[in-house]
Formats: structure tokens, sequence, C-alpha cells
């Protein structure tokens, strides 16, 4: 049976892994391969590098980065942050990324899905999609949040997968980094629209957070970031957990 | 002329996470630019991701060459569409044959019908699956029956008598297929930890 996904986020800044609440109030957690090193031998299922400040800041995906994680790994690594153009999706695989995550370079260029899954095939294109509750609705923000992209999230997300999308990293911009849990009504209806898998992201914050996103999130991966960071949890105490709940994990 | 393992690149695809693997292990791998630099190869690996009739790319003196490789009893390791490029072909691209090393025809998996049930199969197949071993062969030597394994595929090889280990995602697929030094790896080895390095050192083994 297939596992359910557990995904460590590395959001780097400077060559530093930084993590805020809300996408604001950034405190440092440490440097990006010791922390992908220590992840990898508790028994993380794949790593997501975040350049988190690459949008706004007009910077690129950061290649010595990329490359210092992927050096001693062999699972898989998604790159994003700041990939706006094919010859940007390039630099990232070239340097060891196994995935790019598009974004904001999405919605504003929807082809660029296509053009970079038809040179690298599906499975190596990830949108992420930041996104609010609004009423029953859910609204996509691009640039980290910080611009209403005036689209709906099941809406964006049925197209991603038709333009090529192989998987979808879905963040609640309301709960990241609250510790509050994940939105688990916008993680099912965006993984009930689609086909392709769905990452849900942001409000982690205990064990049983997992197992809800999992059943009644029907998400097929989740990720986190602070809860791994600081070492308030292990990622085999994570999964040991999930197994003993039912739910299908790799240990 | 280069000896070693020959990683085909046929420009579908990304072959810098299968050297780094390669090279982790000790392979000594070359990318071989012209059909005759497979003369000296030692072994042949197809790697790929991507489409099957991305195999179009590959020319019929590659085509060629690697089958008068694999005729001289040279090892060959196809992973994930590299699998699936050893059979006869695929629904995926029905006028692309395959090199039809092994006999069956690729097919997609079938999605569960009933979107709204919580076991609901999602195709594609992403993610770490477990492998259960059905017979014994030396690409799995040292490979525990219930060793999980990433795949991402939506395509897959049918079970037949050179299924070595199956997968089951709705419906068992051949996850690992031997027959003789034809070997294939429906998941990514390069990005399956630990498992993964086995059986690439496994095929290393086979290669001498």
């Amino acid at each position: 049976m297939l596992s359910k996904r557990i995904i460590a986020c590395l959001d780097v800044r400077d060559g530093q892994v930084v993590k805020g609440v809300n996408f604001e109030g950034l405190r440092s957690a440490g440097d990006p391969a010791e922390l992908a090193r220590r992840y990898n031998l508790e028994g993380i299922d794949e790593l997501v590098i975040l350049d988190i400040t690459a949008t706004l800041e007009a910077r690129r995906a950061l290649a010595e980065t990329i490359r210092a994680v992927a050096r001693e790994l062999f699972i898989p690594l998604a790159v994003g942050g700041g990939i706006r153009t094919e010859d940007d999706a390039a630099a990232a695989v070239e340097a060891g990324a196994d995935k790019v995550s598009l974004n904001t370079a999405a919605l504003a260029t929807p082809s660029l899905i296509t053009t970079i899954a038809e040179r690298y095939g599906s499975q190596a294109v990830v949108v992420a999609i930041d996104a609010k509750t609004d009423g029953d609705r859910f609204a996509v923000y691009s640039r980290s949040g910080s611009t209403a992209a005036h689209r709906d999230a099941v809406e964006w997300a049925r197209e991603a997968e038709s333009r090529g999308a192989g998987e979808l990293l879905l963040t609640s911009i309301d709960r990241d980094g609250t510790k509050i849990g994940f939105d688990c009504a916008m993680t099912a209806a965006v993984s009930s629209a689609v086909s392709i898998p769905v990452i849900a992201s942001g409000g982690a914050g205990g064990l049983d957070h997992f197992v809800d996103v999992f059943t009644t999130g029907r998400a097929d991966a989740a990720l986190a970031a602070s809860i791994f960071h600081y070492a308030e949890t292990s990622v085999r105490s994570l999964k040991e957990h999930l197994k003993q709940r039912g739910i299908p994990v790799r240990l | 002329m280069s000896t070693g393992i020959a990683l085909i690149d046929y420009r579908a695809g990304n072959l810098t996470s299968v050297k780094k693997a390669l090279a982790t292990i000790g392979a000594d791998v070359f990318v071989p630019a012209t059909p005759d630099d497979l003369a000296d190869a030692q072994g042949i690996i197809v790697p790929g991701v991507g489409h099957f009739g991305a195999t179009r790319a590959l020319a019929a003196e590659w085509i060629a060459a690697i089958l008068n490789r694999v005729g001289e009893g040279r090892p060959v390791l196809g992973i994930c569409l590299g699998l699936q490029w050893l059979f006869e072909g695929s629904d995926e691209a029905p006028d692309c044959p395959g090199l039809g090393l092994l006999s069956g025809r690729c097919y997609k998996l079938p999605p569960s019908p009933e979107a709204s049930a919580d076991t609901r199969i999602k195709i594609p197949h992403v993610g770490w699956n477990s492998l259960a071993i059905t017979r014994e062969a030396s690409i799995v030597d040292g490979v525990e029956s219930g060793a999980q394994v990433y795949f991402t595929h939506s395509y897959v090889a049918p079970v037949t008598d050179d299924t070595v280990a199956v997968t089951d995602h709705g419906e068992p697929f051949a996850a690992i297929v031997q027959h003789g030094q034809i070997a294939g790896v429906q998941f990514h080895p390069e990005k399956s930890g630990d498992v993964g390095l086995r059986v690439l050192r496994n095929f290393l083994d086979l290669a001498g």
C-alpha cells in the first residue's frame, strides 16, 4: 500500500534555514545540509527547499544550498522559491533537485507548468498554492502570501493539474507556523478535486494534526517545518504514531 | 573507447541523481556520446522519466548498439521508463516499439472509479510503496520483502515470469524484473535510500 509521506520543509534565506509565523517574523533554525542529514537519518520521506525571499527580492533559488543538501541524500528533493523561467528550473535540476515548485510564476504564466513538464516530466513539477479561507471558498495568494491572486484554490488546482503539474503543495496561510493544525477542510476540498497527489502544509503542531490531515483532510503527504527544526517532534516518533493509528507510513 | 557503466542519455529527464548515486557506490560511469562508445561498456543503464514516446529520441543506431551489447551478454538495467522500454511496447505510445527484450506490453494503471472513497487510488502513483519479492534473483540480493522504495509513474509493466518483485497500487504490477543479464526497476533506486543503492550495487555485481 502506498505510504503517506512526511516531508520536511527547509525555508532558506541567505543560506540559513529560517521559520516565521503567518509568513512573517523569521528566526534562524540552522544549516540546511545539517538539518537535511538529520531528517534523513530519522526517516524523512522527502525534502523541500524553499528559497522564501527569492520572489520578493528577485533572487534565484540558491544552487549552492541545493548542491549541499543533495550531495548525500538519496530521497526526493524539491526546490521552490523564485523559479520563474525554464532556465531557473533547469538550474535547480542541474544542482540536484528532482522537482521544482512553482508558485507566483505559475499564476502569472500558467504555460510555464506545461513547458517544464514537457522538458522534465510531470513528476518534476510541483505547483505550490498558498491560500486563505474566504467564506466558503479558498482564496489564492501569490508573492509569498502578500498579493491576492483573485483565484479560487480548487479551480486553480484543477487548472494546474490539466496543464501538467505532477503534485500540488497546498499551504494554508492562516495556519502557517501557528501549530494549531492543518486546514483539513481546504486540503480535502482540493484533494478531492484532483487526481494528482496533494501535499498539505501549514499548521502542524502535534502528532494528531497529521492523523487528521491524512484522514479527514485526504492529504497524500504532509509537510512541516518548525516542529521538526526545533526537535519538538522526531520524524520517527511521528511515523510510529501514524502507524498505530492505521495510517500507512515508511518506517 | 570507454569502459565502465554506460548511462544512456536520451534527453528526456535528468541524469544528475542517477550519476550521483552510482558514484556513491563506486561505479565507473560514463555517458556515451555516440553508439560506438557502447562497444566496451561493461553494463548499460537506461534511466528515464517522462513519456514512452520520448524513446524516439534514441535513433535506430542507438537501439541497434544496445541490442548488440545485450546480445553479447552485457547486462542492462532499465529504470522507471527504462524498465518499460525493455518490453515490447506501451499503450502510452502505441506506434513506438520498445526494445522487446522482455515479453509483454505496458499499460496505464487504472484509477479507482469511486472518487469519494477514502481508499481512492490516485494516478500517477507517487511516493513510497513496498516491494513483495516473488522469487530469488541477483538483482534483489539482500533486499527484504516489504522494503519501501520511491515510485513516480502512471504506466506499468505486466506481471510475467520475468517479474522478481511486485508492488500493489490498486492492482499488482512489476516493480522489479530480471531475465538473465536483463534487469529493470519501476521505482527510482537513486531516490530510494539504502534499498535503492543496494539494488544498484547488485547491478554492478552483475556487470562484474
